[in-house]
């Protein structure tokens, strides 16, 4: 029964949620910019087009969406195969762009019928993703213990976002500092080869004509 | 019994308030990317989109309501912020149109958001009156939303300048090598065809003499 609830807690929580139609083969992917050990929470639940009956309803055991989730440094974190509705959880080792990307597995194209899939998606980030009901019960917080958990949990969210600005803010000067430089030693350089040819050329051209007796 | 039917009314409650979501994405050249929600009536809800990256960091936008009569539409704009209250239930769309743009992909940041913030614990949820800490409580986290939400802004702000001055470094690298190469190319091919011109003309001198 307490199993039963819970479905129908899971079913209903995720009716109202972004939702956008992919294609048989189509990869879609989405980015995530997140700072240093977040934890990201995404649920998905698809739909497919029934021409019968005209409306979408919820996909067919056999379809299953395939999840893989890259880190900044293009490395695979996550790579998995779910369901028709799933829900997948990862957290950040490295600050930076996260790429979650999501493609149906199905081979067989009779599944799609020419149609496309509705895919409801829900991403939460961070501090977004706690379960605060779970918290409380694990650690027997009260109302107002629970509440200050939870502005304690905004805040830890927020010093991680500043780190992560800190970072950001370095690779940025970095690059500028590259750029400053390049420009500054290609200039020289320009000046000091344009020198250079147009003195070989004058040196080159000059015995050129003396060879020839113009000069 | 009446536990069972308490905690499934709790539970189905917990469902009626909702929360929203933010994501990047990209958007390639030529290409449409829509996304819809199922909205009930009455619903207050905000749009807000960002260009992070891509070409002059522009994108059209539109938002239309389920009879598919337009609330926004706006062409190439480079961030904008949209609410709206909704007046009929159903399916609410929001497209990004890269269409204009030929060869440039984009990176577009997209935050709906629709309905009040869940309470914390379903219990929560009753209707007598707060005490002075639990309004404190509240207030403190308003305030942290908002600090949240002006981080979300500078980062991609932020992300957007440093986008611009990767490319700038970039175009100034490929720029400097090929100066260079061009350089040499113009100052070796210049004394060449002089050389070239010379010997022709010694050629015919002689011919006539």
């Amino acid at each position: 029964v307490c199993a039963a609830v819970l479905l129908l807690n899971f079913l209903c929580s995720s009716v109202s949620s972004l939702y956008f139609h992919i294609g048989e083969t189509e990869k879609k992917c989405f980015i995530e910019e997140i700072p240093d050990e977040t934890m990201i929470i995404g649920n998905y639940r698809t739909q497919l087009y029934d021409k019968q009956r005209e409306e979408y309803l919820p996909a067919t055991q056999g379809l299953g969406m395939y999840v893989e989730v890259k880190d900044p440094d293009d490395k695979v974190i996550l790579s998995r195969q779910y369901g028709s509705e799933g829900r997948f959880t990862f957290t950040s080792h490295t600050p930076g762009e996260h790429q979650i990307c999501l493609h149906s597995n199905s081979s067989k194209f009779s599944l799609f019928a020419g149609g496309m899939l509705r895919v409801h998606l829900d991403i939460q980030v961070g501090e977004h993703a706690n379960n605060y009901a779970e918290i409380a019960a694990k650690d027997k917080l009260t109302e107002l213990q629970l509440r200050v958990r939870q502005l304690v949990e905004q805040v830890d969210q927020i010093q991680k976002e500043q780190n992560y600005q800190r970072y950001r803010e370095e690779r940025f000067r970095q690059t500028s500092e590259s750029t400053n430089q390049r420009v500054l030693w290609w200039s020289i350089v320009q000046t000091l080869i344009l020198v250079a040819i147009g003195i070989w050329q004058m040196r080159h051209l000059k015995s050129f004509f003396e060879a020839k007796k113009l000069v | 019994m009446l536990q069972l039917g308490l905690s499934c009314l709790l539970l189905l409650l917990h469902v009626c308030v909702v929360f929203g979501t933010e994501l990047s994405f990209e958007l390639p050249d030529n290409d449409k990317q829509c996304f819809y929600e199922d909205l009930e009536k009455d619903v207050k809800f905000d749009i807000d989109f960002q260009v992070i990256a891509g070409g002059n960091y522009d994108v059209d936008c539109f938002v239309t309501d389920p009879q598919n009569n337009v609330l926004y539409n706006e062409k190439k704009k480079q961030y904008d912020s949209f609410s709206h209250t909704t007046t009929m239930k159903g399916e609410y769309k929001v497209c990004f149109s890269n269409e204009f743009s030929t060869f440039t992909h984009k990176v577009v940041y997209l935050d709906f958001r629709h309905g009040d913030e869940e309470p914390l614990l379903q219990s929560m949820t009753r209707s007598t009156a707060m005490t002075q800490l639990e309004s404190s409580c509240v207030a403190i986290h308003e305030i942290l939303k908002v600090v949240a939400d002006s981080q979300t802004w500078y980062r991609l702000r932020e992300a957007h300048d440093r986008t611009k001055a990767e490319h700038l470094l970039e175009r100034v690298t490929y720029w400097s090598i090929g100066e260079t190469v061009l350089l040499f190319v113009i100052g070796i091919g210049q004394v060449m065809m002089l050389k070239s011109f010379f010997a022709d003309k010694k050629g015919s001198v002689m011919a006539a003499t």
